[in-house]
Parts: structure tokens; sequence; C-alpha cells
């Protein structure tokens, strides 16, 4: 890896057993130099239900601009309700959703898109019968304004306006390394290259706000490393806000800013990876209990 | 028994090249017909690809915006504007389906929303009735300047008639194919569509509203219906027993795919041209109406060894 990530301290102190961050609007260095800016985003108070059964109980954290945060817990624990809740999928009963300093109302997925929030999926959900570039397209669809007339006839603004938007999606996926894959249907590409298309998908969206759900499953352990240089590029070079979900505890750590840890839908812990690995909750948790 | 082996393997071809010109006709008509089965099939498939509801209101939609058209211009409006007013009720019928039948039915089972389509289907028959009355009508062919009359080709001492009403058909189904095909491939819009058609939670993840994609499919599929009902309409009359035509696009649909374009056209075209031949040359051994059964006989076959279609995506169930 390129640079280390572990034994980060957070300025703030330990922020374990929930105990959340109070002094939000400031920014924190990490111990690698990055200054952190101030809350893009604040959980408060989450709880979901289905039916009777409680996904998510009284969930409360935030996301600092420019930060890599990770949401961790064993299956089951609520992380993807959590991701879901976020990017509106699904809407909590209770508690209150906080972006870029307004209270966010119930809003549809598409409605939170707009508003910059991308996402990609555990199970890939790519355009499958669509190309790599196509699939990359997708994701400059709301920055494309020019009516389909225009773009029918494919003269003036609309050609330009297609060819700018064009430009920037190989940007990307040069940036990516999927360029011999360009023409390719994604359909019929292996797993690895999958999750990077969806990845470059969700970057085309310039989002103030990327999650990114389980980026590492399934993955062999270089396509892992290859996936995790990735998402510390993107994090670095478009200073991306990120927040991932991961089961894998080894992975986060090395990769994450701070860390939150969920179990049966209750937060367990909420501080830096040292601090998460030391907390005996989530020791607990991961390697289970005598009782 | 000879004279059996004898009509089925032997007779029809000897008779195909005696009269070459007798079987141009045959292929000719069958062309025709199959270009509009293939666009019946079209709007079936632009909303089975968008939002996986297989539309059996297809049909009757094809009626009802032929009886809107000729209603209005029965009421002296312009064929013009008429052809436009008639646009803009399929574009309030695709927002209304949109609005009051999809967005309640979301994420219910498939079965459910065929269901609401066949309502759909009953509660514009019975709007169609009650607005423009149960009667035939004749299409406006000569107010929206299409043609009529025939051209006459002799090759080689035979006689071969084309309709031009046919031609016209033909040319018009064909720039509408284009001209869709162009859209889906070439604009934001279509991108979107094929998008949807993919996955849904994808879509909503790039920001695209469902809901506003559906009433684009909902509408295109109605002007896929206009055209079909002014063509079908020009040949035949406008009644409401064409919506049984619209029987036809099954067949169709299960030889070309239910997810596929170029499918519905190709499969159209072989329907269209198959069964006029077998009528012809085979349906004597039948004793008659062999057209109204050989597509069904055809799709039984394809069910049985191809059951995705010529076209259709491939079947695969995770064990």
């Amino acid at each position: 890896m390129r640079r280390s990530r572990g034994n980060r301290v957070n300025e703030h102190g330990s922020g374990i057993e929930g105990e959340q961050v109070k002094d939000t609007a400031t920014n924190y260095v990490t111990e690698d130099g990055r200054t952190i800016g101030g809350v893009i985003m604040e959980m408060k108070n989450i709880t979901l239900r289905f039916g009777g059964v409680v996904a998510i109980k009284d969930a409360s954290f935030d996301i600092h601009e420019g930060e890599i945060r990770a949401i961790i817990g064993p299956n089951g624990a609520g992380k993807s309700s959590m991701l879901n809740v976020i990017n509106g999928f699904y809407h909590p009963q209770e508690g209150e959703v906080w972006f870029r300093g307004e209270k966010r109302p119930s809003m549809k997925p598409y409605e939170i898109a707009e508003q910059g929030i991308a996402r990609t999926f555990q199970n890939i959900a790519l355009f499958h019968g669509m190309t790599t570039v196509e699939n990359v397209m997708t994701g400059r669809q709301l920055m494309m304004k020019k009516n389909f007339f225009w773009q029918m006839l494919r003269v003036g603004p609309a050609l330009d306006e297609e060819v700018k938007h064009r430009r920037k999606c190989e940007e990307i996926i040069d940036f990516l390394e999927i360029q011999a894959i360009r023409k390719t249907p994604v359909g019929s590409l292996p797993y690895g290259l999958q999750k990077r298309v969806e990845l470059a998908r969700a970057l085309a969206m310039e989002p103030k706000l990327l999650l990114l759900d389980e980026p590492m499953a399934g993955m062999n352990v270089e396509e892992k490393e290859d996936m995790s240089r990735f998402i510390l590029d993107v994090n670095d070079q478009y200073g991306t806000t990120i927040a991932l979900i991961e089961h894998d505890m080894s992975v986060v750590m090395d990769l994450a800013d701070r860390v939150v840890v969920l179990d049966y839908g209750k937060m367990l812990a909420d501080g830096t990876p040292d601090e998460v690995q030391r907390n005996q909750a989530v020791i607990d948790a991961y390697l289970g209990v005598e009782h | 028994m000879g004279d059996i082996i004898y009509g089925i393997f032997a007779d029809p071809f000897v008779q195909m090249w005696q009269m070459p010109d007798f079987l141009m006709q045959v292929l000719w008509e069958g062309f025709v017909s199959g270009i509009l089965y293939a666009l019946i099939a079209l709007g079936f498939v632009l909303i089975f690809k968008a939002s996986g509801i297989f539309n059996f209101a297809q049909g009757i939609m094809v009626v009802f915006s032929g009886l809107t058209l000729v209603g209005l211009h029965a009421l002296g409006v312009p064929a013009w504007l008429a052809l436009l007013l008639t646009l803009a009720t399929m574009y309030a019928l695709a927002y209304s389906v949109e609005r009051l039948i999809l967005r309640n039915l979301v994420n219910q089972p498939d079965i459910i929303l065929f269901m609401a389509t066949i309502g759909l289907t009953n509660i514009l028959i019975g709007m169609g009735q009650w607005i423009f009355g149960g009667e035939t009508k004749t299409m406006i062919t000569k107010e929206l300047f299409l043609p009529s009359g025939s051209s006459v080709w002799e090759p080689g001492g035979g006689l071969v008639i084309f309709q031009h009403i046919d031609i016209a058909a033909a040319v018009i189904a064909a720039a509408l194919i284009v001209g869709l095909a162009f859209f889906f491939s070439k604009t934001k819009v279509g991108r979107a569509l094929r998008a949807v058609a993919d996955d849904h939670q994808a879509s909503l993840s790039v920001g695209i509203s469902l809901n506003h994609i559906w009433v684009i499919t909902w509408f295109a599929a109605g002007i896929v219906a206009l055209v079909t009902g002014i063509m079908w309409g020009a040949r035949s009359d406008v009644s409401f027993s064409l919506q049984i035509i619209a029987l036809k696009a099954l067949p169709v649909l299960v030889l070309g795919g239910f997810t596929s374009v170029p499918g519905a056209i190709v499969g159209g075209l072989i329907i269209g041209i198959g069964e006029k031949v077998f009528e012809i040359y085979w349906g004597p051994l039948f004793g008659s109406g062999v057209e109204g059964w050989f597509a069904y006989v055809i799709a039984l076959v394809f069910l049985l060894y191809r059951p995705q279609g010529l076209f259709g995506e491939k079947i695969i169930e995770r064990v």
C-alpha cells in the first residue's frame, strides 16, 4: 500500500461506546497529515424497523468531508440497511439525516443522487447490456441538460455536451485502469473488473459523498489490494468523501480514518481503527463471548 | 396416402416454381402484415423491457388511438390537429397509467401488474365505446396524405400488385423503428430507458427517476400503437375487432423474445410471411382458416425448444 493508514489518531480522543464526537464543526488532522473537513453528513438517532424486526436501533454518527469512514459489523448487523438509509432506499421510522448542514426531508433515491450521493452495490448492479463506457456515461445522466430533440440530431450544443461528458468519463476510466475493457459489454467481465466499473460509474457522478457497499466482497487477495489502492487514490486525488461497509475488519483498519461498529442494529463503537480494535464490546461481537 | 405426401412435400413447391410472380405476391403480402405484427410486438417489448410488465392493453391501445384520431376528425377537427391531439391523448394515457396504476403497484408480483393491464384493457374498451360508439369506422387515409391505389410490376410476363398503402406502411414502420433505435442508443433519455430496463436499483442510484421513465415508455408504446392503428385501420377498418390482431403479437414475442427489439421485428416478419405462405400453399390440405392458428403452432414449437426466443436473453436459473 502506498501509505500506511494504521495507527491513526483522531484529535478528538475516544469516541467509543456510541459516545459521539461533539465538536463536529471542527476539522481534524489525520496522522498521515491530511486535514479532514467539517461534517458533511450526520445521522441522528436513526431507528429502522421492518415490521417487528429492528434493523437499526438508535444509531448516531457523522461523516466528515474528505475522510474515509467505515461502517463495520458482523453479518446482519444492519450495515447495508444503514447505507440504504443514507441513499434513500429505506426511510427510517425515527431519527434525522442531516446532509451539508440541512435536515433532509424524506426523499426518493434518485433525488438523493441529485444531491450528490453516489453508491455501489454489494451484489454489483451494473447495466449488463451496456459496455463499460456506456455504464460510466450513465453516471453523467444528471449533468446532461440538452433535450433529446437536439441529442437525436447530434448537432451543436448537444454534441458539445456529449463530448464534454465523454471526456470526463474517459478520464475516470483511465484513472481506474479499465481502458482495455472500454467497449466490452459488462455482463461478460470478471467479477473484480465489474466492481471497478461500478466504482467508475459512481465516480462519474462527481459525488460529494460516495457510498461503497462491501467493495471487496468476493475478491481474491490481489483484487482486494487493487481495490484498496483505488479507494485511497480516489480519496486522495478527487478529495471524495467515502463511506464504506465491510465485514472483514483487517481490510478496513488499513483504509479507514474512522470506524463505526454495528452489531444487531446497535452501535457498539465509533472511533479510529485503533480505538475500535481495542474495544472490548467489538472484540466480543467479532469473536463471540461465552455467557 | 401418396396424394397426401405429394400434397405436403411436392405440390406446393411445384406451384411456387410454376408461378413465381404469385409467390412474390404472397411473400409481399406476408411481409406487410409481418411488419404490422412487428409494430404491435414492439409496443409490448418497449413496456416489458422497461418495467417487466406484460401489457395486455397494447392491442386496445391500437384501437383506442385509431378511434380517437378518426373520432376527432369526425367532429370537424382538421386531420393534422387531430393527429397532434391523439398524440396528446396517448401522453395523457401514459401519464395516468403511471400515476394511477404503476406507482401504486410498484414491487407487486408480475401477475398483479398483468391483471392490472387486463383491467386497463376493459376500461379502454368501455371508454372507447362510450365516447366513440361501437360501430366500425373508416380511417382518414386521404386526409393524412397516405397514398391509395396500386402499382403493377410485371416480371417476365407475370403480375405482382403493390398497394401503395402497403408500401407506405412498410416505409413508415421502418422509419419508426430506425427512429426508436436511434433514440435508444444516442440520447440521454434513451440511455436512461436502457438503464431502467437493466436494473432498477442501479438506475435510481445514478439519479434516474423510474416514474419519469415509465411515462416515457408508455408514451413510446402509445406512439407505436397509434402508427399501428393508422396503418392497420387503413388496410381494413377501425373497429374493436382490431384488438384481436394484438393476440398475434404473442407468437411473435415468443419467437423473437420478450426483451428484444430486433427480435420483435424478425419475429413479426417470420410469422407474417410464414403464415401467408403456409395458408396459400399448404392451407387447402387443412381446409381453410390456417392463418388463424399457424402462428401459435410455431410459437409452441419454439416454447418447447427455445423458450427465450431467437434473440431473448438466455434464461439462467441459479440453483
